[in-house]
């Protein structure tokens, strides 16, 4: 068994010599795990998809911890992929670093701008989607109060919250929006017992509707949302099967599409450095809508974000950034 | 801040301070025979792994507490093992079972269910269910009556209906463990031999009593407490098993042990007290004390900086077991 895989492994390195054209892409899964129901899971469903819908394979590695980041980065080039694709602010700064190092490889990063001849910077326009997320929180609120739970604080998050806040505030002026941030290290993407107790000191301030923008600490926060009867809002991928009659909706980024297009781009070869911005109006960002909460949107919430989402696609409505200049207007 | 408020940051507290009380007593019963152990979040963790784990597979939740249980008094043998039968350095053991523990039960988790290293969200009869203490529903449903007459009520009943009753069984079995801890380690005659273990196993073994196997004793009662522990993280405060889900309170824990000086109802206190500033620390995000605004940050800082605080013998001296950490040889 073992010298089979040495055997392959020999081969496939002959062959991946042999020259770019028969590279494949690479995937490197970020901290959280592939199966984080969110972010990461998103990613690796654009993947698989390729694979299924093209019959090619690609490479794939999990981080396992902060300090491999810039070891899988270089493993991963030096063993042919192209384009590796990165998912995660968190890999800006050893993107900088190692990009310039193997100018023949394409990078992407998802969710942050790494400025480099050789990559491909994917940023989502999340306060846009939180904005419409937000609206619908103050439409179905009865109670006036609706809140937000992040995971790592980072602006990235903020900008979630940012969004969320003014969508809120555009349907009812007087809403209360309570926010908070599990915590400031990493472990605040996997804490569910944090974010369950966050949630229900929310709830217990008069929130009855969360938003929870956490990772793994999320599971905790719609799972407590569930237990004590309230609303909750979903983020990345759509999780809205998780606790069916409490899920709104889920604001859904389209990491998958980014992950696709960046391999199938490249096997047809426009592979395009630079910026991509996925927004409302190429469907990055959007509120998920499926049987598990078409009993909680009625048809007046829905024309309502329908009109919103127009005017924010046409410019008429304009969401603040919160990374744009790191506040968010109260 | 009113009455209802301060109760409901109280009954945070309480949740909060839980798991922190159940590790802190495992660590005291194991300091205290001489056996320091900070792989106190090595045992939650697969404890809260395998209690979910199990609890998911059978949809028992008491199968899963057993599960929970058992594995953590396995990861304790191990550490009793290396540290006492082998003599082996017991912090380095207590890090790799941290280690182990961290990696284990994510492989396992990824094998068994397919999620990425988490278990199924667990439902019904799977996890434990808050206790409804007798009249408490009555009492909570008479004060939703009194707001919905208009009046603004006073609240003093929601020292029962929300602190007191409403919380799963582990909840009061860890309250109730702080006088059975404390009986046993000062009342009986298992407890003064387990203490003289950790002070001076010299003198125990020439009085004739096996070092070994108080120690070994000692042992397994943390891995049962660090067990329940765990299971309460994954099935009753949590739906489920998240990686590394412990989220470093075996440490918190192991500082309250320092701050309380290695006595159970000291214990009690500093698991509350640390419970309280984290719970505080979730329902504001900063504080405004005489017009300085202090961010939750410190909060969650504070439990550590007191401990420190302890240590550097500020607020009376915390002196522990003078043989904790040698393991014992015999004299030839």
């Amino acid at each position: 068994m073992t010298l089979m895989h040495k055997l392959l492994g020999a081969a496939a390195l002959t062959a991946l010599g042999a020259g770019s054209a028969l590279a494949e892409p690479g995937l490197i899964i970020d901290l959280g795990g592939k199966f984080d129901k969110s972010f990461n899971e998103s990613a690796y469903a654009g993947a698989q998809r390729w694979k299924e819908e093209t019959g090619n394979d690609y490479m794939e590695t999990e981080l396992q911890s902060e300090a491999q980041r810039e070891q899988t980065m270089r493993r991963m080039a030096e063993r042919g992929a192209n384009p590796v694709v990165v998912l995660g602010f968190a890999n800006a700064s050893t993107l900088e670093k190692v990009a310039p190092d193997y100018p023949d490889t394409n990078f992407t990063i998802v969710d942050m701008v790494v400025d480099q001849p050789n990559v491909q910077s994917v940023v989502f326009t999340e306060h846009e989607g939180s904005y419409l997320a937000g609206m619908m929180a103050a439409l179905a609120s009865e109670s006036g109060t609706v809140s937000f739970v992040g995971g790592m604080d980072v602006p990235l998050i903020r900008k979630f919250a940012c969004g969320y806040k003014q969508g809120a505030k555009a349907v009812n002026p007087d809403i209360t929006v309570i926010e908070n941030m599990t915590g400031t290290t990493p472990a605040a993407w996997n804490d569910p017992v944090k974010g369950g107790e966050l949630t229900r000191a929310q709830i217990s301030q008069g929130s009855d509707v969360v938003y929870a923008a956490a990772g793994g600490t999320g599971v905790g926060v719609l799972q407590t949302a569930a237990d004590e009867g309230i609303k909750a809002i979903g983020v990345d991928s759509n999780q809205n099967y998780m606790h069916p009659g409490t899920m709104l909706t889920s604001m859904v980024k389209r990491v998958d599409n980014a992950v696709y297009e960046a391999f199938q781009s490249a096997e047809e070869d426009r592979f395009e450095t630079g910026i991509q911005v996925l927004d409302l109006g190429t469907d990055g960002v959007a509120y998920a809508m499926d049987e598990h909460n078409a009993d909680l949107v009625d048809e007046e919430m829905k024309s309502r974000v329908e009109e919103a989402k127009a005017k924010i696609i046409a410019g008429e409505i304009e969401v603040h950034d919160y990374t744009s200049d790191d506040s968010c207007p109260s | 801040m009113d009455l209802l408020t301060i109760i409901q940051i109280l009954d945070s507290t309480v949740r909060l301070a839980t798991p922190l009380l159940l590790a802190c007593l495992a660590g005291l019963f194991s300091e205290r025979a001489g056996v320091i152990d900070i792989g106190l979040e090595g045992k939650m963790l697969v404890a809260a792994f395998f209690s979910a784990a199990v609890a998911a597979a059978t949809g028992s939740v008491w199968l899963g507490l057993a599960a929970g249980v058992t594995a953590s008094v396995t990861f304790a043998l191990i550490h009793g093992l290396a540290s006492i039968t082998f003599r082996g350095d017991q912090l380095i053991s207590g890090v790799a079972i941290n280690f182990l523990a961290s990696g284990m039960t994510v492989l396992i988790a990824q094998d068994w269910f397919s999620q990425g290293g988490r278990t199924p969200s667990l439902t019904g009869g799977a996890r434990f269910s808050e206790i409804s203490l007798p009249g408490a529903t009555a009492l909570r449903e008479g004060y939703r009556e009194t707001i919905a007459d208009g009046v603004e009520p006073s609240g003093v009943s929601a020292i029962y209906w929300d602190l007191i009753s409403g919380h799963t069984l582990l909840v009061y079995v860890a309250i109730a463990m702080v006088p059975v801890s404390w009986y046993v380690l000062f009342r009986t005659r298992f407890g003064l031999r387990l203490r003289a273990v950790g002070e001076n196993p010299g003198a125990v073994d020439t009085a004739g009593v096996s070092v070994v196997r108080l120690r070994y004793a000692a042992v397994v009662i943390a891995g049962v407490l660090c067990g329940l522990a765990g299971a309460y993280l994954a099935t009753g405060l949590a739906a489920g098993f998240v990686k590394d889900m412990t989220a470093g309170r075996g440490f918190i824990a192991l500082a309250a042990l320092i701050f309380a000086k290695w006595r159970p109802w000291y214990a009690l206190f500093a698991c509350l007290l640390f419970g309280l500033l984290e719970a505080v620390g979730n329902r504001f995000q900063s504080i405004d004390i005489l017009g300085i605004g202090i961010p939750t940050q410190f909060m969650q800082a504070l439990p550590y900086i007191l401990t420190v605080v302890i240590l550097a013998g500020f607020v009376g001296r915390a002196i522990p077991p003078r043989a904790g950490g040698e393991p014992y040889v015999k004299e030839r």
